[in-house]
């Protein structure tokens, strides 16, 4: 059997979403099930990322699964000048399933070429983080039930923020979707995914700022705008306040309309939208943990 | 004029290829690419000459040389209007136009400075995704090459 690997979400169908979204429901009914009992995952963080490695680690241990890893390549044998050829050949002899984090873009399909176990990209540069995508989605169907028909704002750092990316790619496999971006213009949506929503014949709309608009939002989806992302910082500064989410613009938006963020946050979302009841962004991160269990269990086909 | 009186003015080729119809600034980038700065076979080449659909064009001639695949693939990226003729006992056997295949291996280098193809020796590949103007996807870091950004190997 053809091995299977997780590397950008359109590796998956809608019939894969799908699956995932029903398992990722099992699992938060029932997180402790020893699907992976006996199997060894390596946890390979080239790069930093404590989030997404607990919640990845959590994930292994509520299956059952044993791991190894390092969580930065200054404790692995990149520092002796290992090429990451020879690190997954060698870690592909040890273990199961290999997830993988890497500062360099295309690092995690390459790993995936070159091991003969499978491999789950957990962020490779500014490129995939499909697992994050996932999890959004898994966060979407659950607070409205569905993932037709859904209208979503985007809002922030539209043109590197790869998560929405993903995530419009993947929402674009479901019935008439409608995409609201609001951004800055040098932070709008690159031009190729605007093509590709064409293409579909899905609809989309572009802002530069909040307005009223947002009274028809199922979701909104905020991105952090990073300073170093603009070449001029007068830029930045003219910006940098458009884009805060205050609860008192929250007051005609739809009761079952919920707020994402992947976090970490900085100002993008002001605390005092924390207690209303359209905050989602902490639930989210815990949806993870389930969502993962069922890409995990997905793709080792135990489930 | 003729054309071919055009071609005949430097000194005819009895076996080899023509290549015609490049586009003036691109003459020597097509001569690097297919390494001619390197062969002993007699090149003839010339450049500027006044074309109805480039404006200015270059022209090679290569005695004993018959070029295919990989090498096409690299003249194509380059230079797409571009034109082959094989020479066969100083006669015109075949014409053939360059034509940019679906997928470009191993011959483009990725733009992309944090592409992992520009870290590890790994045989870059890409999918073309637009022929005019060419821009060409990446299948590991899955960011696009544009035509004015195209470096070949």
């Amino acid at each position: 059997m053809q091995k299977r690997d997780l590397i950008s979400i359109t590796d998956f169908s809608k019939e894969d979403y799908l699956r995932i979204m029903e398992l990722a429901a099992k699992f938060e009914e029932n997180p402790n099930q020893d699907l992976l009992k006996g199997k060894v995952v390596a946890t390979l963080f080239f790069e930093p990322s404590t989030r997404t490695r607990l919640s990845f680690e959590t994930a292994i241990n509520r299956l059952g699964g044993k791991i190894i890893g390092f969580s930065d390549s200054s404790s692995s044998s990149v520092v002796k000048g290992e090429t990451l050829h020879d690190t997954i050949r060698m870690v592909s002899n040890y273990a199961d399933l290999i997830v993988m984090r890497h500062p360099l873009e295309g690092s995690a399909r390459y790993a995936s070429e070159i091991a003969t176990v499978p491999v789950i990209n957990a962020g490779d540069g500014a490129n995939q983080h499909p697992s994050q995508t996932l999890l959004d989605m898994y966060s979407i169907s659950k607070t409205q039930g569905r993932l037709d028909n859904i209208n979503i704002f985007m809002v922030g750092d539209l043109k590197y923020g790869r998560t929405v990316h993903s995530l419009l790619m993947a929402l674009s496999e479901f019935e008439n979707p409608i995409f609201n971006f609001i951004a800055p213009p040098e932070l709008a949506m690159p031009d190729e995914y605007k093509r590709f929503l064409t293409s579909k014949g899905i609809k989309y709309f572009e802002h530069t700022e909040f307005t009223e608009i947002i009274s028809e939002a199922d979701i909104i989806y905020m991105t952090r705008v990073q300073k170093e992302r603009f070449t001029d910082p007068i830029e930045y500064e003219k910006v940098k306040n458009v884009y805060i989410l205050r609860k008192k613009m929250l007051k005609n938006t739809k009761p079952t309309m919920k707020i994402l963020h992947p976090l970490p946050r900085v100002n993008e979302i002001h605390t005092d939208v924390d207690t209303s009841s359209h905050a989602y962004y902490f639930t989210q991160a815990l949806n993870g943990v389930f969502t993962r269990e069922a890409i995990i269990s997905h793709i080792m086909g135990v489930k | 004029m003729k054309i071919t009186d055009k071609a005949l003015q430097v000194s005819a080729i009895k076996e080899g290829t023509v290549i015609d119809h490049i586009p003036a600034e691109r003459l020597f980038d097509v001569i690097n690419i297919l390494g001619l700065f390197n062969i002993q076979e007699m090149i003839t080449f010339g450049t500027n000459m006044d074309s109805k659909q480039l404006g200015k064009k270059g022209i090679i001639k290569v005695a004993n040389r018959f070029f295919q695949g990989e090498e096409i693939d690299k003249i194509a990226l380059i230079a797409p209007h571009a034109k082959l003729n094989i020479i066969k006992d100083y006669e015109v056997v075949e014409k053939r136009v360059v034509e940019i295949p679906d997928e470009i291996n191993g011959i483009v280098k990725c733009f992309n400075p944090k592409c992992i193809t520009n870290h590890e020796k790994i045989k870059t590949c890409f999918t073309v995704i637009s022929y005019n103007p060419v821009e060409l996807k990446c299948r590991y870091c899955e960011k696009i090459t544009y035509e004015n950004q195209v470096e070949i190997i």
